[in-house]
């Protein structure tokens, strides 16, 4: 029998317990960010100090675990000095790589620090391998997490025309949009994921129980009414629910989480070198939970064995998957 | 994580006799452990930043009385009231009492009950996220919090608590003590 390609399991870590949550889980990589608004998931509470994020680096490297860590927002006009020093403390502390999106960034850490590690995020939403190749050239990026736009026939092609790593989302949290390309929370509450780090800030979400339902708003907009007993979506407004014309519901999609994991072989074969699993804003327990079960998805799929999928649902949201883009169909 | 039987709901006979039950034992207890909390758990507090000055009001749905949580790390309060005499507050966090419970203790992912709709959240909901974040991140075990309140007797006491904890966790089906998460993992 030929040897199955080894697939890196990339797990997502909040808060330093997380991490060991991951780690202790079997993650192979745990993807981090500082407390600010250098990374996309800049919500209250969450991430690391600068202390937390060294010793963080030691446990999982004591374990033989890597830490990458994502700093994937684009750096505001006068404030680039935020994202240029945490690439150098993420270097200082040893960090296995950095997640980065900006030109600029990329562009200083690859002159300033050559001997770290560059990945592409798929906020830079290089989805076409010229744009890969240009990112691989110019800054020597190494590996490229693509968006979760592409079919697994358009990633394979793109694996054959590039020499450097792909990363795909295998669970988690879904974006209608190309990421990176997104303005749809900046419409509603003046901040967005890809400047400020928080898709739907908290800061400008209500949840109110009216009549029986539980209604969300958003920057004072309403964009959900969900009746009791039925699933509550997350507050962003490509989950939320309109009238266009004559037609009343789920506008831009629907509120439905990723699961791949019965796409594990074809992603594979396709060339990908890691899987990603999303959700750095959820618990401890979450990241435990998911992790485990990737991890065994990936032994099973390297011993021949059949692969378990659908385990996860009711962690999800809306409490239904779908294999995304992967497997496009009409409808 | 996935979980499969239903959030026990404590039993309404129970409910009703807490009713005319007096509250004062509870509440003394919740009083001292909000002081031996912030003692214990101090980057609890810089997680929470500015959101320490909120008021919370911690609401197990199937209980008669609420906890309302001040988390100031200069002055901090848990006070258990009846639950109409709550007064002001900046976010609520309502469900069962095992639901609660078990987010403390890392049973169950606050987001997942917020889809299933087992956890209802009001009013500043940055506030409940920073809460939920610097709690999750602490790893808190209450039995062993209880312990803590004994003094210098903590060290003797933890260890038969988290065994009393778990004992009636897996009794109940609720996660009383950390990593006896009962039916849920």
């Amino acid at each position: 029998m030929t040897a199955r390609p080894g697939l890196e399991l990339v797990c997502p870590a909040g808060t330093p317990a997380a991490l060991r949550g991951a780690v202790e889980a079997g993650a192979h990589a745990i993807y981090c960010g500082f407390n600010d608004e250098t990374n996309a998931r800049n919500f209250p509470g969450l991430n690391f100090s600068r202390d937390e994020m060294a010793e963080a680096i030691k446990f999982a490297h004591g374990r033989g675990a890597k830490v990458l860590v994502a700093l994937n927002t684009f750096p505001r006009a006068g404030a680039f000095w935020r994202w240029s020093k945490a690439v150098d403390d993420c270097a200082r502390f040893g960090a296995d790589a950095v997640i980065l999106a900006d030109l600029g960034l990329l562009e200083d850490s690859a002159r300033r620090h050559p001997d770290l590690r560059l990945h592409l995020s798929v906020q830079a939403a290089a989805a076409n391998a010229d744009t890969i190749n240009f990112y691989a050239r110019a800054f020597g990026v190494k590996r490229v997490v693509l968006p979760r736009v592409l079919t697994v026939q358009e990633i394979a092609a793109i694996n054959r025309e590039i020499d450097v790593e792909t990363e795909v989302f295998i669970f988690g949290g879904l974006c209608v949009m190309t990421e990176g390309r997104c303005s749809l929370s900046s419409y509603a509450t003046g901040k967005s994921p890809n400047m400020n780090g928080a898709c739907s800030p908290a800061s400008h979400v209500e949840y109110r129980e009216e009549g029986g339902y539980l209604m969300s708003r958003l920057g004072g907009f309403a964009i959900h009414r969900v009746a009791a007993g039925q699933p509550a979506p997350y507050p962003t407004l490509c989950k939320g629910v309109f009238e266009a014309g004559d037609y009343k519901g789920y506008v831009f999609e629907d509120p439905v989480s990723l699961d791949a994991a019965a796409l594990i072989p074809q992603l594979a074969e396709a060339g990908v070198a890691a899987l990603k699993i999303e959700g750095r804003q959820r618990s401890r327990a979450y990241t435990e939970a998911v992790v485990r079960n990737f991890r065994r998805a990936l032994d099973d799929y390297a011993a021949g064995r059949p692969i378990a999928a659908g385990e996860l649902r009711a962690l999800t949201e809306g409490q239904q998957t779908t294999s995304g883009a992967y497997r496009k169909t009409w409808r | 994580m996935s979980r499969e039987t239903p959030i026990p709901i404590f039993p309404a006979a129970g409910a009703a006799a807490l009713r005319h039950l007096p509250l004062w034992p509870l509440a003394l207890a919740a009083g001292r452990l909000a002081p031996s909390l912030v003692r214990r758990h101090e980057k609890m507090f810089a997680r929470l930043g500015e959101q320490a000055e909120k008021t919370f009001l911690i609401d197990p749905a199937d209980l008669p009385f609420v906890f309302v949580l001040s988390p100031r790390p200069d002055r901090p309060r848990l006070d258990t009231v009846r639950r109409e005499a709550a007064g002001h507050w900046d976010a609520r966090v309502a469900g069962p009492l095992a639901a609660l419970i078990g987010l403390v203790h890392g049973a169950y992912d606050g987001d997942a009950l917020f889809f299933s709709r087992d956890l209802v959240i009001e009013g500043d909901t940055e506030a409940v996220l920073a809460l939920r974040n610097a709690i999750d991140n602490e790893e808190i075990d209450l039995a062993r919090e209880a312990s803590a309140l004994l003094g210098p007797l903590e060290t003797i006491a933890t260890g038969p608590a988290r065994r009393l904890a778990g004992a009636l966790g897996r009794w109940t089906g609720v996660a009383l003590t950390r990593g006896e998460n009962g039916p849920l993992t």
